[in-house]
Formats: structure tokens, C-alpha cells, sequence
């Protein structure tokens, strides 16, 4: 039987502290979608995501009115494009992307991932070809996201990749300075990608994932801070119980969600996401809940340790209350998106070097962080190198989300509204890498890669 | 997900005045659906209602019934929300 304090416990945790369930992404493949020419593609491409995903806004709207909870996005991610369109022979993927584009409008879905290319060995022709299609293809639509991992543990860091993302980011900067560099936000360089995550810009359906499949990703920053407010003082042990038990609460919304949604949409569950991610409301920032441990400002000495704990309590709350855990699973430390991450990277407390640092132990990486338009490519490729050496050294998921606007500087800001938020510009460290990023070929695989 | 009975919590939050439960449980009555349990307390200064409903013979989509107690609720100045008693039991029991 449930008593009233539970209920009430769960009204605020709704009312007052922004828990949501962030999205609902359902992964479909298209795999068959393959064809000799494009225009024979992008239909079958249409049709598809179309007849798998026509219902699947309507149903997450069911949802969330059944059991009154907020589900704020519905999206898809899909095949990575630039295995679909090897064989229809193309120079430009664009039209791709268009094709994704209007498939997501149709649906009603507000992101669509997986203009996608897996490079951490090396290039086929088709990624080539992906990722040269890049800019265009970012600036020729609204809702596609698109990413690209370049490197993985088990094969190391291929620095081609590395060297020409950077040129593709400040490209693709380019392509859309009209909306302040608004492509690259929804363009992500990862390492070990995950292949069955529903956040954005960096889902897709990785080559090992079902025909069709719905996984979750939920949030609540704000639930785990307000579960702090309450243990003020109190040591590590408290903290870390704390966390765990909101942790679990969270997921198992999540895995309620995920559940139903499957089971009306006929279409198995992959996994739940135990990401903490921010927006940027009041209330519902990582950042803030890190100065909730008792750090003045996010960024201080401090921050590493305290996110560190925070990210492993998550998952050992979160694991306990669903049997099916991927994606990214971690706290997300976007800066546009959290209102606390803002705050502090306007008051220099909060640095790319000490973002580095904390990406360490959480995931997902360097997200969401604009820099000066005139940063040169190759710095942009390095601080993708330095990040990508974290993941793979690590066995960890890391990525890159950099957006280097143009015309702006250390001091200015750039609006992207939304869930996007604002950035201010942050600096970064001039001293040349060009020598470094133009050698080229492959960082090898690390040692600890061989586990057989 | 339809292990559970079909059954959900209604709940009223915000400030007291006379004729809150008869309105609430009309429109419920109206839509067949019947109120098995029912509390009310102060918490934090704020009203609270809880019920406990039944919604095996609901004469509408349960969709639909919570857009009409949201209409109701700002009629008369309160929160009222309906959640599947799936979610509690998720949240609150292992």
C-alpha cells in the first residue's frame, strides 16, 4: 500500500524539483534501407522511419498523461548514414540528411541522430564522404544531429579523424554563424561511442543494435540536490546513501516508462540511460548540485571528487532498480545547458582545463562549450586529441562538442535558446599544436586494450 | 505494466476552501469512476487531498481525465493531478 508522504514525496519531486523523463528515443535501422541511387534510398529511408515512429509522439504523450509524468522528448536515432548510403555511390550526403529531416518533422520528433560515420580505425569511402558532408548538411536542416567517433579502446585514436573534424567543426561553424554556430551543436566527436544511447547530438543505432528498439533517458539533477539539502554536513557515507536511494526512485520512473512505451509501441526495450542531465531552469543543473557538496562555485578545488562520487552513487542507485542499464550513463556536464555551469564559467571559476579534468569521471565530455570564432582548426583538433586520449586510455565514453563562433570572443556570449542555452565563450589556451595534429596516422591502441 | 490493478491517486494541492472534495468527486462520479480512498492533510502549509480511485468502469480515455481535472483545478484555484498507482508502486517498493 502506499502512503501519502510517498505521493506527496513524488508530487514535489514533479512539481518542484524538474524530475522528467528526458527522452523516449526509438532506434531504428536502416540497414535495408541501402540502395543503388540515393533517390531510391532516402525513400525507402522515409517510409520507414515514418511506418516505426509514426505513433511514437502520441504514445509518449499517452504516457506522461497516465502517470503525470513530464516526457520532454521524443526522438530517433537511426543507422549510421554513412554505412545506409555506401552503396548508393553519392559524393554529398546532404539529401540524406534532408531525408532524415523531413522524416522527423512528419513523426514530430525534435531530434533525429545518426548522420553518423564510425572511424576509429580508419575511413571507408563512404565516411569520407559523410563527413565531408558535414557542414552542408548541418546547415540544410533543423532537426539532424550528427557524430563521429574517432577513436575506441580497443583501437586507438585514429588522428586523421582527429585532424579533420577540426576542420569540419569550424566549417560547419561557418555554415551556420547566421544562427551563432548552431551546427555544431548538433555535431559530437566521440570516443567509444556507445551504440544504443538516446541523448542527443550523439545517438545513432549502432550496427550490433535490434531491427527497432526504445531506450530511455532519464534526468533529475534537481531530486538528487534536493536529497542533499536534506543531509547538510553530513559525512561522504550519508552523501553517497543519499544519492543512491534518489538514484533509484529516478530510474525506476524510468523503467516504468520504458516499459509501457515498449509494450504500446510493440517494440522491445534496449535500456535505460542513468544520466543526470541538466537544462537550463533553475533547479535543475548539475553544477548546483556539485556547490551542494559544499564547494562554493562549480570549478573549484573539489569539483572532480565531488562529481566523481556523485556519477559512481547514480549508477550504483540507478543499476539496482533496472536490469538494463547503457548509453552513456553519467552526469552530463554541458555548459550552455546548466544554469550553475554558466554561472561559473562567466565567473572564471569554472575553466576547459578543470572541464577536462572532471570528464575524467563522468561522462560524456567537453559538451555544449563555445570558444573564440578565431580558434584556429588545429587547436580545435587538439582539444578533440586530448579528450578522445581520455576516453580511450580510460575505457571510458568521452566526446567533443565544441562550438567556435564566429565573431565572438572571451567575454561575448551566444544564444541558442531552448534546451541549448547559452554559452558564454571560454578561453582556451593559444600555444601552437599544428606540428602535432598534421603528423598524422594512428594513436595505438593502449595496453590495457587486450583483455584476452 | 497491466499486473497492477487499474487504479490511480488523485491529488489536491493548494489552498483550502469549501467544496473542493464535492467538486472533485462529482466530475469523478460523472466519468464513473469511484473514489476508494480518501485523505486530506497540511503539508507545509499547503493543502493536500489524496485519493485513492478506481478506474475499472471509466466512461472515457484516461487521457482525457486528467485534461478535465487540470480544467477543474484551475476553475478553483488548485493542483489537481492523476497518476497511474503504477508509478508509486515503482518508485516506493522494490
Amino acid at each position: 500500500m502506499i502512503n501519502d508522504r510517498e505521493i506527496i514525496e513524488t508530487m514535489q519531486m514533479f512539481n518542484d524539483q524538474h524530475l522528467d523523463i528526458r527522452t523516449i528515443t526509438m532506434g531504428i535501422s536502416l540497414m535495408d534501407c541501402a540502395a543503388p541511387t540515393v533517390e531510391e534510398s532516402c525513400n525507402r529511408i522515409y517510409d520507414k522511419i515514418c511506418k516505426y515512429a509514426g505513433k511514437l509522439v502520441e504514445t509518449g504523450e499517452l504516457i506522461s498523461k497516465k502517470y503525470g509524468i513530464p516526457i520532454i522528448h521524443k526522438r530517433i536515432s537511426v543507422t549510421p548514414i554513412s554505412i545506409v548510403a555506401s552503396a548508393c555511390g553519392a559524393k554529398d550526403y546532404t539529401p540524406f540528411a534532408q531525408v532524415l529531416d523531413k522524416a522527423a518533422r512528419t513523426c514530430g520528433v525534435n531530434f533525429i541522430g545518426g548522420f553518423s560515420a564510425l572511424v576509429q580505425k580508419g575511413y571507408t569511402n563512404s565516411d569520407k564522404v559523410l563527413i565531408e558532408s558535414i557542414p552542408d548538411a548541418l546547415a540544410a536542416t533543423e532537426f539532424v544531429c550528427s557524430s563521429v567517433n574517432v577513436a575506441s579502446t580497443r583501437s586507438g585514436i585514429n588522428m586523421d579523424a582527429v585532424r579533420d573534424m577540426g576542420v569540419i567543426i569550424k566549417k560547419t561553424a561557418e555554415a551556420t554563424k547566421e544562427s551563432g554556430a548552431l551546427g555544431c551543436a548538433k555535431l559530437v566527436v566521440f570516443a567509444n561511442a556507445p551504440e544504443d544511447n538516446p541523448f542527443m547530438a550523439g545517438a545513432f543505432l549502432g550496427p550490433g543494435e535490434p531491427e527497432c528498439v526504445i531506450n530511455v533517458g532519464i534526468s533529475g539533477p534537481g531530486v538528487v540536490k534536493h536529497a542533499l539539502e536534506g543531509v547538510k554536513g553530513k559525512d561522504f557515507g550519508t552523501v553517497a546513501e543519499t544519492i543512491k536511494k534518489a538514484a533509484f526512485k529516478i530510474t525506476r520512473v524510468g523503467e516504468l516508462v520504458a516499459r509501457e512505451a515498449s509494450e504500446r509501441l510493440r517494440v522491445p526495450f534496449g535500456i535505460i540511460d542513468l544520466s543526470l542531465a541538466p537544462t537550463p531552469a533553475v533547479g535543475d543543473s548539475v553544477a548546483r548540485l556539485l556547490e551542494e557538496f559544499g564547494l562554493e562555485t562549480c570549478g573549484t578545488w573539489g569539483t572532480t571528487a565531488a562529481l566523481a562520487m556523485l556519477n559512481d552513487a547514480v549508477k550504483k542507485g540507478g543499476i539496482m532498480a533496472s536490469s538494463y542499464v547503457g548509453g552513456l550513463s553519467g552526469a552530463f556536464i554541458p555548459v550552455s545547458e546548466d544554469e550553475g555551469m554558466i554561472a561559473a564559467a562567466r565567473s572564471g571559476s569554472l575553466k576547459l582545463e578543470k572541464l577536462e579534468a572532471m570528464t575524467c569521471v563522468c561522462s560524456v565530455g567537453l559538451d555544449m562549450i563555445a570558444v573564440p570564432g578565431d580558434t584556429t582548426a588545429e587547436t580545435i583538433s587538439g582539444i578533440i586529441a586530448d579528450e578522445m586520449a581520455v576516453g580511450t586510455f580510460n575505457n571510458k565514453t568521452t566526446a567533443v562538442r565544441l562550438i567556435p563562433v564566429p565573431g565572438k570572443t572571451v567575454g561575448d556570449s551566444v544564444e541558442f535558446g531552448g534546451l541549448l542555452g547559452t554559452a558564454p565563450i571560454m578561453d582556451v589556451n593559444r600555444a601552437s599544436c599544428a606540428d602535432f595534429i598534421h603528423r598524422g596516422g594512428r594513436i595505438p591502441a593502449p595496453i590495457h586494450s587486450m583483455r584476452n | 505494466m497491466n499486473q497492477e490493478k487499474n487504479t490511480a491517486v488523485v491529488t489536491v494541492l493548494g489552498r483550502d476552501r469549501v467544496g473542493i472534495i464535492a467538486d472533485v468527486s462529482r466530475l469523478l462520479a460523472d466519468y464513473g469512476i469511484n473514489i476508494k480512498d480518501i485523505s486530506q492533510t497540511i503539508l507545509d502549509d499547503i493543502f493536500t487531498m489524496v485519493m485513492m480511485v478506481d478506474l475499472k468502469d471509466v466512461v472515457i480515455e484516461e487521457s482525457d481525465i486528467s485534461e478535465k481535472l487540470g480544467e477543474l483545478g484551475k476553475k478553483l484555484g488548485v493542483q489537481i493531478t492523476i497518476q497511474h498507482t503504477g508509478l508509486f508502486n515503482a518508485m516506493h517498493t522494490i
